[in-house]
């Protein structure tokens, strides 16, 4: 579904007010996840938002953001192709739970209309809820919202996926089995992942390499 | 285009504003060629201040719009101090709200039907307690010093401080500070004003100095409600310029110019009132009195603002009842019979200022919607915002006194053959609708989740995408309900309507407010029944469509 792709990260500065809050290089693989702790105000969320290409303008920013080969660093945020997961599933909620997937494909405008209501459906029982399409986001449970979620970035077909803090909100029972979940669908992807977190629990999970940020 | 939006508002506002105040200016100084004046001169002034009662008209307006004002906005503070946070008050807050959206001359006309001796309230004490079979001859209505005038005033600009208060109560923190000076043993009332007060007003003074100037220069209100003899000054410019002799606009422009002045010192008067306050304040504040014992201006506060608001509601009552009314004697608290016919009667007159009621409104809400959410987009795209010079834009025409900048506009407009055609109508209401539609929208767009365009955009949506699909259906209720007020404001406008109009475009309000001297109550009733009814049926509307819409999204609810 998704090409084989890896994120480097060259030289990347990034400063507010004249102060570097972070400086990285370095390369994630296809498949594998690179965690990034630290404490709040260290920039790692700010890094996710460079990578996705929403920095606000008052950060300076420094270095190049490669996918794969192709340079992404100057491309707008709605082509470069990087999935984002927030500590909420941010369903829209005025869309049905179908509607919301359907959004993502977008990008696949060309197909026709049946196909990417297979898509959809196919998404939906991949996340263990095939027959959720007409639901209202807002009847669903956390666990239930955390996985459409997960499935609308991976159907807008994104060649890396950022993590930021997903698992944070979801309690503790509910935590590992989503973070496997989505662990398990990155690496099925190969996707290169990136994930920013406070919890030393999600960063042994992801079992690769961790980056500990100063404040 | 859109980074031209916030540009095409500006415009929309500055244009009928500048051009407006020039071409009022020139005329007041007698040039003005169109109407054949060439010379430079004070002769127009000479001849204002010639007027018999000139000074009487100043000192009513002025009186009656810092009085206006200094009662409004002390109900509001009071029954802010005293009840916030309460049930009661969440109470009141529905009760007060759709206040705001009737028309200045519909509340006017209400409280008219209540107060007058020959009223509702008086037919309901006689001849039992009063022993009046005929109505007394009291001046009660039309009073010389402007009394029930104010309270006209007072009913209509009470649910517009209270609404703006209360949109500024979460900036102002006030839950927090008014606990912890609870905590420090101070009176429910005494710990707002000392805690919570000094943060809101500076967020509602301009909202303050809109109701000076509205007060200082009204012109329907003063029609139904205010004296004749002299009547307040706005009200003699009105006439002056719609006199045929055209010569006579030469002395409404300096009038205007006066008016002008006029708004001004009473602005001037009251910042000197504030400084005297904020002293007053910080001496109380500073003393260590607790000031517990506030029951009783507790009750009072609550009681004020209730009657404040059950005298409208049930005039607009009363008025409805008089348009069915059939034989209707003094001094029978209701109709011995009930008709269709006033209904019957007026339906030819109503229905053509009906339309144009309509179409305006729907017209200047439109553009205004378009340019406010262009504005508010283009915003969130470039993370640029106008600050504090934005918000006093918004409220110029709001500040500026009415009379100082339309006479201009209407000559501006005839001098350059613009004319009085429905698009120079559409554009002065838009001077006013445009301001309450940002007031209103500009809130709930900027405090809309901006991580839902980050989700869009990293699923691939485009800007457009995210501004048609997600944010601008998330935002649709705040979007009609400020459609719903603009269409309100538009609705309620008198004097930019006779004057710009030049009578050629009769609306509900222009209709009720020239019948009020006719004094037939039946007729009135039905004109001032639809122009309730026309804004009321634009915020069902706003409430039902999204309801409709996401009638099965339960987080749309909210």
């Amino acid at each position: 579904m998704t090409q084989a792709a890896s994120l480097r990260l060259e030289k990347v500065r990034l400063g507010l007010d004249g102060r570097t809050l972070l400086d990285l290089d370095c390369t994630v693989a296809p498949g594998e996840i690179l965690t990034l702790m630290g404490p709040s105000g260290s920039g790692k969320s700010s890094l996710l938002a460079f990578v996705a290409g929403f920095l606000p303008p008052a950060f300076e920013a420094y270095g190049h953001v490669w996918l794969n080969g192709d340079e992404i660093t100057a491309l707008p945020a709605e082509r470069r192709r990087v999935g984002l997961m927030f500590q909420d599933p941010l369903l829209f909620p005025h869309m049905s739970v179908g509607a919301n997937l359907a959004f993502a494909l977008s990008r696949e405008a060309a197909k026709p209309k049946p196909e990417r209501a297979r898509l959809v459906e196919e998404a939906l029982a991949e996340a263990g809820l095939a027959g959720f399409s007409d639901r209202d986001p807002a009847t669903l449970s956390g666990g239930q919202q955390s996985r459409v979620a997960l499935m609308r970035v991976l159907l807008a077909r994104p060649r890396a996926l950022l993590l930021d803090e997903p698992f944070s909100r979801l309690d503790r029972e509910l935590r590992s089995q989503m973070r496997e979940f989505v662990f398990a669908e990155a690496r099925k992807h190969d996707l290169p992942v990136l994930l920013v977190t406070h919890d030393h629990e999600d960063a042994e999970a992801a079992g690769g390499t961790v980056i500990e940020l100063e404040g | 285009m859109l980074r031209l939006a916030p540009l095409i508002a500006i415009a929309v506002l500055i244009l009928p504003i500048s051009s407006g105040v020039l071409a009022t200016l020139l005329p007041a100084f007698g040039w003005f060629p169109a109407l054949g004046g060439t010379t430079v001169s004070a002769e127009p002034f000479r001849e204002l201040f010639r007027e018999p009662g000139i000074w009487q008209s100043v000192w009513l307006s002025l009186k009656t719009g810092l009085l206006t004002t200094m009662i409004s906005l002390g109900l509001v503070v009071a029954f802010f101090a005293a009840w916030s946070g309460t049930r009661l008050f969440e109470r009141m807050r529905h009760l007060v709200s759709p206040l705001l959206a009737i028309p200045h001359a519909a509340a006017a006309f209400g409280l008219a039907f209540m107060i007058a001796p020959s009223g509702f309230l008086m037919r309901l004490v006689s001849p039992e307690l009063t022993g009046f079979v005929t109505p007394p001859d009291w001046q009660i209505l039309m009073d010389p010093g402007g009394l029930s005038m104010s309270a006209g005033l007072i009913v209509k600009e009470v649910p517009f401080l209270f609404l703006v208060t209360l949109a500024a109560m979460p900036q102002a923190r006030a839950g927090d500070f008014h606990r912890v000076a609870s905590g420090l043993g101070y009176g429910r009332m005494a710990g707002f004003v000392f805690t919570v007060w000094p943060q809101l007003y500076p967020q509602i003074r301009l909202a303050v100095f809109a109701v000076i100037a509205y007060a200082t220069s009204v012109v329907d209100v003063a029609l139904i409600l205010g004296p004749t003899s002299p009547a307040p000054l706005a009200v003699r410019l009105v006439g002056w310029m719609g006199d045929p002799d055209l010569a006579m606009r030469f002395k409404a422009s300096a009038g205007a110019i006066l008016q002008l002045g006029l708004t001004v010192s009473a602005l001037l008067i009251w910042i000197v009132l504030e400084k005297a306050g904020s002293a007053l304040l910080q001496v109380c504040s500073l003393s260590g009195i607790r000031y517990l014992r506030d029951g009783a201006l507790r009750w009072f506060s609550g009681g004020a603002m209730a009657l404040a608001a059950v005298l409208v509601l049930a005039g607009l009552a009363v008025l409805a009842i008089w348009s069915f009314a059939g034989y209707w004697a003094w001094p029978d608290a209701v109709p011995r019979s009930f008709t269709l016919k006033t209904w019957m009667r007026s339906l030819d007159a109503v229905s053509g200022p009906l339309w144009i009621t309509l179409l305006l409104g729907l017209a200047a809400m439109v553009i205004a919607i378009v340019i406010v959410i262009a504005s508010l987009e283009n915003e969130a795209r470039t993370g640029r915002t106008g600050g504090s010079r934005s918000l006093w834009l918004l409220y110029l025409p709001l500040i500026m006194p009415q009379p100082a900048f339309l006479f201009g506009l209407k000559m501006f407009f005839l001098a350059f053959g613009v004319g009085t055609g429905f698009a120079a109508l559409v554009s002065v209401h838009l001077v006013f609708v445009l301001p309450y539609v940002f007031l209103s929208l500009a809130d709930p767009w900027r405090a809309w989740d901006s991580r839902y365009a980050q989700v869009s955009a990293t699923l691939g949506g485009t800007r457009n995408d995210t501004f048609w699909k997600i944010r601008l259906p998330m935002l649709a209720g705040p979007v009609l309900v400020a459609a719903a007020i603009g269409f309100a404001v538009s609705v309620g406008q008198y004097l930019p309507t006779v004057l710009i109009g030049a009578g050629r475009w009769p609306t509900l309000t222009t209709e009720a407010v020239a019948l009020a001297s006719g004094g037939d109550r039946r007729v009135i009733g039905v004109y001032a029944f639809l122009q309730m009814f026309l804004p009321f049926a634009g915020f069902a509307i706003a409430a039902l469509v999204p309801a409709a819409m996401f009638a099965n999204r339960r987080a749309m609810r909210a």
